[in-house]
């Protein structure tokens, strides 16, 4: 099991912010993964399996996160998941949370 | 079996199941398991969560069907909060290592992260709140077995059990459904006791703190006559309760004997007997229980349960219907009495470190003439239906008053120039409710045609007590001596002016008091309707010789205790057939 920390940047990019469906996303995402994953915004660390953590980030449009993975598939992980806040977790462009 | 003892505000005695309510109107169940039921009631967590993820998935199959798989991701959303490992870990926390039981860890959790999410700056986060909030309705649904209740839908019928009820919440009632009010804070002049009076449903409050001794659906008296709360009765004194429910419904048959005579003492003098409401459906009640008219109608609960202030029709149709109902008999209307101390208007009243000293009744209203005339106009216009009459709540000095009166003047010409209603004349009255208008009555009764005293607030003002204080609600007494002799000197004053003085307090629904105040020379009273029918009782078995010599004695006594023994020791004399058993 590898100990490497993978890490990146995302940002949010939907207009209502990392709301209940992305959220939600995130968490389903998440969970096919063996490896640990946080998101980190400023100084606020939030547990991607846990949709209240990842809430309670508060994360608005605009706003930066660092992803960080840790564990064997963390590679895999970090990839899946920055390709979710690029894509805006493919939410109609100016839906309402 | 629990006993609680706390201050009986509105008689009778009510049988039901508890329903426990917070502030933010959930009930809460503040309640710990032993140590043996760990297991069991992690069990019943697990189940409740279970069935509410089963309710969550068709919720998302149903509206994913109808509005779209976008719309259905709210409800998968739900189920991610529902099943998220932090909650579900703290939750196991609070019913293992804290005793909690399921109902009261949900409680908990759930209110913590909905009060975090509504403390938000995002306002899409802050919205979150309520999806937090869905999921633990949904949980509670289950671990209680009933649907999660508003004040406003009660589900069934119960006993509302809580901290404190604001006016608004008492006044949104549904009547059919609460069978009895009990409160830990609140006093005998607040205004949950007031409404739950107007509504006849027993109520005690000022209990204490006891909310995390009962759980929705306990078993529960209330006695509103002793003041007394039961929590899981047993048999022998639900019996005795039973029973004093059948003594107190057989003397209620023979006042309804006495129903359409006369409030009239047995050597013939006649007291009115008139009626306190809040609501403009009470005036059936009051024709119901034999009222000689409305003495007080309090038009601030129009202003209850709405955020948007009323409009002149929606006065209009309030005052017109109460005053139909009352089939030509007087109805006194009194203007607005809100301030700090009374909900809602929120955009009126700044909070106020002194609300009972501070922007109200009156004075609010003459610093929003605009809101007073609107008032004023469904009023005038009332008048044109029936025998309506106007009163100034709190006046305080001369100018007040007459400020009061110019505004009601130039309100009544707009409506003759506008020509759709004529004003008929009608008569103004002030209440005296604070020891300054008693001083300076000599004055104020020269510019209007009756006095009310408003025992509440005169009692208030004068022994400086907040009535809604359950630390000081002991001092609060009516039969101070100090504020009797007020009364006194405002019935001599007015009688002397010709002018007719009534009374509208609490204070009168207590038979002996309303003997002592008509052997005090009132000869009119305005009480809740549930009271007229004994009240009749007791002055139809009086001559107002005994009524005077009582008063007589009373105000020569030097204590509040020793008046009020004195007048219960009368009553039990002259009347002991409506002294009910303890």
């Amino acid at each position: 099991m590898s100990a490497a920390i993978q890490h990146c940047v995302v940002v949010v990019k939907n207009p209502e912010g990392l709301h209940m469906r992305p959220a939600d996303k995130l968490v389903r995402t998440a969970a096919s993964f063996q490896c640990q994953i946080e998101l980190e915004r400023a100084g606020q660390v939030a547990d991607c399996r846990s949709i209240l953590s990842l809430l309670t980030l508060a994360a608005t449009q605009g706003s930066e996160l660092i992803l960080r993975a840790q564990g064997p598939d963390a590679d895999q992980a970090v990839q899946a998941i920055s390709h979710l806040f690029e894509s805006q977790f493919d939410e109609p462009s100016a839906a309402p949370g | 079996m629990l006993e609680l003892q706390g201050i009986a505000v509105s008689p009778g005695v009510a049988f039901g199941r508890a329903l426990v309510f917070d502030r933010e109107g959930y009930r809460i169940t503040r309640c710990l398991v032993k140590p043996g039921e760990y297991e069991s009631e992690w069990n019943r967590l697990i189940e409740a969560v279970r069935v509410a993820k089963t309710k969550l998935e068709s919720n998302q199959l149903s509206t994913a069907a109808t509005l779209g798989d976008h719309l259905g991701g709210i409800f998968s959303a739900q189920q991610q909060i529902l099943l998220d490992p932090h909650l579900q870990s703290e939750l196991e926390n609070l019913i293992r290592k804290k005793s909690y039981s399921a109902e009261y860890a949900v409680s908990e959790v759930f209110t913590r992260y909905a009060a975090a999410f509504r403390k938000s700056p995002s306002s899409f986060l802050a919205e979150r709140a309520n999806d937090v909030r869905d999921v633990e309705r949904l949980l509670l649904e289950h671990l209680t077995g009933q649907p999660m209740a508003t004040l406003t839908q009660l589900p069934h019928e119960a006993i509302v059990v809580s901290h404190d009820l604001t006016p608004g919440e008492t006044a949104a009632f549904d009547r059919s459904k609460v069978l009895g009010i009990c409160t830990e804070a609140g006093g005998p002049g607040g205004h949950t006791a007031i409404v739950a009076r107007g509504m006849e449903i027993p109520a005690v409050v000022g209990v204490g703190n006891f909310l995390h001794n009962i759980r929705s659906g306990d078993e529960v008296i209330i006695d509103g006559h002793l003041g007394r709360i039961i929590v899981s009765p047993d048999a022998s004194t639900r019996d005795r309760y039973l029973e004093r429910r059948l003594f107190r419904q057989s003397i209620a048959t023979q006042l309804e004997e006495i129903r359409d005579l006369p409030a009239s003492t047995s050597d013939g003098v006649r007291i009115e007997l008139m009626a306190n409401v809040e609501f403009p459906h009470e005036a059936a009640a009051c024709i119901a229980r034999g009222a000689d008219g409305v003495g007080l109608y309090r038009t601030e609960f129009l202003y209850l349960g709405h955020s948007n202030e009323p409009s002149e029709e929606e006065h209009y149709q309030a005052y017109a219907r109460v005053v139909r109902d009352m089939q030509n008999r007087p109805v006194v209307i009194r203007t607005l009495d809100l301030g700090a101390d009374k909900m809602g208007m929120t955009h009126l009243t700044e909070p106020e470190n002194n609300p009972f000293l501070g922007l109200r009744s009156i004075r609010l209203s003459l610093r929003n003439p605009a809101l007073f005339r609107i008032q004023a106009r469904a009023i005038l216009r009332a008048a044109c239906l029936g025998d309506v009459r106007v009163m100034f709540p709190m006046i305080t000095t001369l100018d007040e008053l007459r400020s009061a009166r110019f505004l009601l003047r130039s309100v009544a010409e707009d409506l003759a120039s506008e020509g759709d209603y004529i004003p008929c004349a009608v008569q103004v009255g002030m209440m005296v409710e604070v020891p300054a208008a008693v001083l300076m009555l000599d004055r104020f009764i020269e510019e209007i045609d009756f006095v009310s005293i408003g025992t509440n607030d005169l009692t208030q003002y004068t022994l400086a007590v907040d009535r809604s204080n359950e630390s000081v609600a002991d001092l609060y007494q009516a039969c101070d001596p100090a504020v009797l002799r007020l009364i006194q000197r405002t019935q001599q004053i007015a009688s002397e002016n010709h002018k007719s003085t009534s009374v509208c307090g609490e204070m009168s629904n207590n038979p002996a008091y309303a003997l002592l105040l008509a052997g005090m020379g009132i000869r009119t009273l305005s009480i809740a309707p549930a009271a007229i029918p004994i009240l009749k009782k007791a002055i139809r078995s009086v001559t107002i010789g005994q009524c005077e010599a009582m008063a007589w004695r009373a105000l020569r006594l030097s204590t509040a205790r020793e008046v009020d023994a004195f007048l219960m020791n009368q009553l039990a004399g002259l009347v002991p057939e409506i002294v009910l058993q303890a």
